[in-house]
């Protein structure tokens, strides 16, 4: 098989800052509680590190969704880095950050790449409460929001709507399956000590929580968290010098979807961009997606749970709710145990690095009360615009 | 239903979609090389790479692919159940636009057919949809 860049690489080392809402330290502090734990977790001095990457690039606007930038965390960090890189809205999703890393490490162009990723979003909604939606500050709204917000979707909970709906009535399923994938979040949340939601829900409480945008509801929506994850990749010739057992990129996959261009394609019942990404993650691998032993799938709405799981093959097209229906099948236990953590759901919104840090700490035996037992090959999945995969394994 | 609306800032490439309606008509930017309606407005045909493209009227007929009822107050206003849509426009398959539906929650489907109606606000006419049954109410 070619030897594609993402071989070349290993993680070595994660960090995760706490979690508040709001927290009260500043976010380029909570940023260096997530670095300088993952950099120690690597057995790496900060010094040693020679590349930063980060998602999105710093942004005052979107309500605290980038408040570090990669320039201000190098200094912070006190060190002189070789490259520094931020992933872009406009790349494939969340995980551009960790594909830039991966393409420095392979270049030669770095040997260990800190990625991270701050949200300061409930410090933001203490100032306004507007501030996280898609109105943008003027007057009137333009670009990509325009096609939408003048119709009152000023969330991309309305959105995400669509896509459930059409699903539901495509397959004949409904909250009473969908449900489930928030009861799962929050039974495994009472478990991750760094979750914002632990007290467990039962599917009549899904069932009776507010409505939010049919057939969404408020369980069904991710919360806004302060907090920010790190982690290094290293060169695999000094991976193995360092403490931790090095985890193997062993594929990456990713895909642009049409949503951030305000085009869609496809009849709302996929996500055409992660289609892509899961095609070329096993493309990559004589793994399939039966060898699956974990799986930390986005769940900024619970229904990206489903598009995305269907989108990486976990499951055949329609086949996603008949499996979490019930939720034992995905419980720790289960066949096919998913976010582990409790996921965005009830671990709070890291915006796709608490799936590649549940991932992590599963395949090191960290989990402690929520470890999956035997866990060696984790699928993770990011992203409701740009998309991205990874299959994580270890030796 | 009231929905809480923020206006689309009028921009070169967009402002003909929405001051379409003054003249009652919905517009779409059409290729006259190779016939493919194209939304949003995009610098070249992205099926032939032709430029010759043009804001065309169409039926303004179409049928809700997906919608959702929205029940969240995001803003400080009151909010009242309103319907949030994605219609797919008769003259093309997958040619989706985003609107209002004008109608009770509990009467939507997915395959409504439906009609364009707009509504004005300031220099703005939104292209809003009404059941096909009630257009001409």
């Amino acid at each position: 098989m070619t030897e594609f860049a993402e071989k070349l690489c290993r993680i070595t080392g994660i960090g995760q800052s706490r979690v508040g809402r709001p927290s009260p330290k500043a976010p380029i502090e909570l940023t260096l509680d997530a670095a300088l734990a993952a950099i120690a977790d690597a057995g790496l001095k900060p010094e040693d590190i020679d590349g930063i990457a980060n998602y999105p690039m710093k942004s005052t606007e979107g309500g605290g969704i980038s408040p570090v930038g990669v320039g201000e965390a190098m200094f912070a960090l006190g060190i002189d880095c070789t490259w520094l890189g931020s992933g872009t809205h406009e790349g494939p999703g969340h995980m551009s950050a960790i594909f830039g890393a991966v393409m420095a490490v392979a270049s030669g162009i770095c040997r260990h790449v800190l990625v991270f990723r701050t949200v300061a979003q409930a410090q933001a909604r203490l100032v306004s409460r507007e501030s996280t939606l898609l109105t943008g500050h003027q007057a009137r709204v333009d670009g990509n929001n325009a096609w939408t917000v003048p119709f009152g979707a000023v969330s991309p909970a309305n959105m995400w709507a669509l896509y459930a709906e059409a699903y539901f009535a495509r397959y004949g399923y409904g909250p009473e399956q969908l449900g489930w994938i928030a009861v799962n979040g929050r039974r495994n949340a009472a478990r991750n000590p760094n979750a914002i939601y632990t007290k467990p829900i039962t599917i009549a409480d899904y069932l009776a929580s507010r409505m939010i945008s049919t057939p969404l509801r408020l369980y069904d929506c991710d919360t806004h968290i302060d907090g920010a994850t790190a982690l290094v990749i290293s060169h695999r010739d000094t991976a193995k010098d360092q403490p931790n057992p090095p985890i193997h990129i062993e594929a990456i996959g990713m895909g642009l979807g049409g949503l951030g261009q305000g085009i869609h394609t496809g009849d709302f019942t996929t996500l055409p961009g992660a289609e892509k990404a899961g095609a070329m993650l096993w493309s990559r691998t004589d793994f399939t997606p039966a060898d699956v032993d974990n799986a930390q799938i986005y769940d900024g709405f619970s229904i990206h749970t489903v598009l995305w799981g269907e989108a990486i093959r976990l499951w055949g097209k329609g086949e996603a709710l008949g499996f979490i229906d019930g939720g034992e099948r995905i419980a720790l236990t289960g066949e096919l145990p998913i976010n582990t953590g409790g996921g965005q759901l009830s671990g709070g919104r890291f915006h796709g690095y608490g799936h590649t840090f549940e991932a992590c700490t599963q395949l090191w035996g960290r989990g402690g009360e929520r470890q999956v037992k035997g866990a060696r090959l984790s699928a993770v999945c990011n992203g409701g615009y740009g998309y991205g995969a990874l299959l994580l394994r270890r030796d | 239903m009231t929905v809480p609306r923020k206006l689309p800032l009028l921009e070169a490439e967009t402002a003909f979609f929405w001051t379409s309606g003054e003249d009652a008509k919905l517009r779409i930017r059409h290729c006259r090389a190779c016939g493919h309606w194209q939304h949003p407005p995009l610098a070249r045909c992205p099926k032939c790479h032709g430029a010759d493209l043009a804001p065309e009227p169409v039926s303004g007929r179409g049928r809700v692919t997906s919608f959702t009822v929205n029940h969240q107050a995001w803003t400080s206003d009151e909010v009242q159940a309103f319907v949030f849509a994605v219609i797919e426009l008769a003259e093309q398959k997958e040619l989706y636009l985003f609107s209002n539906v004008l109608a009770a929650p509990e009467a939507m489907h997915i395959g409504m057919e439906v009609a364009v109606r707009f509504e004005r606000h300031e220099d703005v006419w939104l292209p809003l949809f009404v059941p096909v049954e009630a257009a001409h109410d």
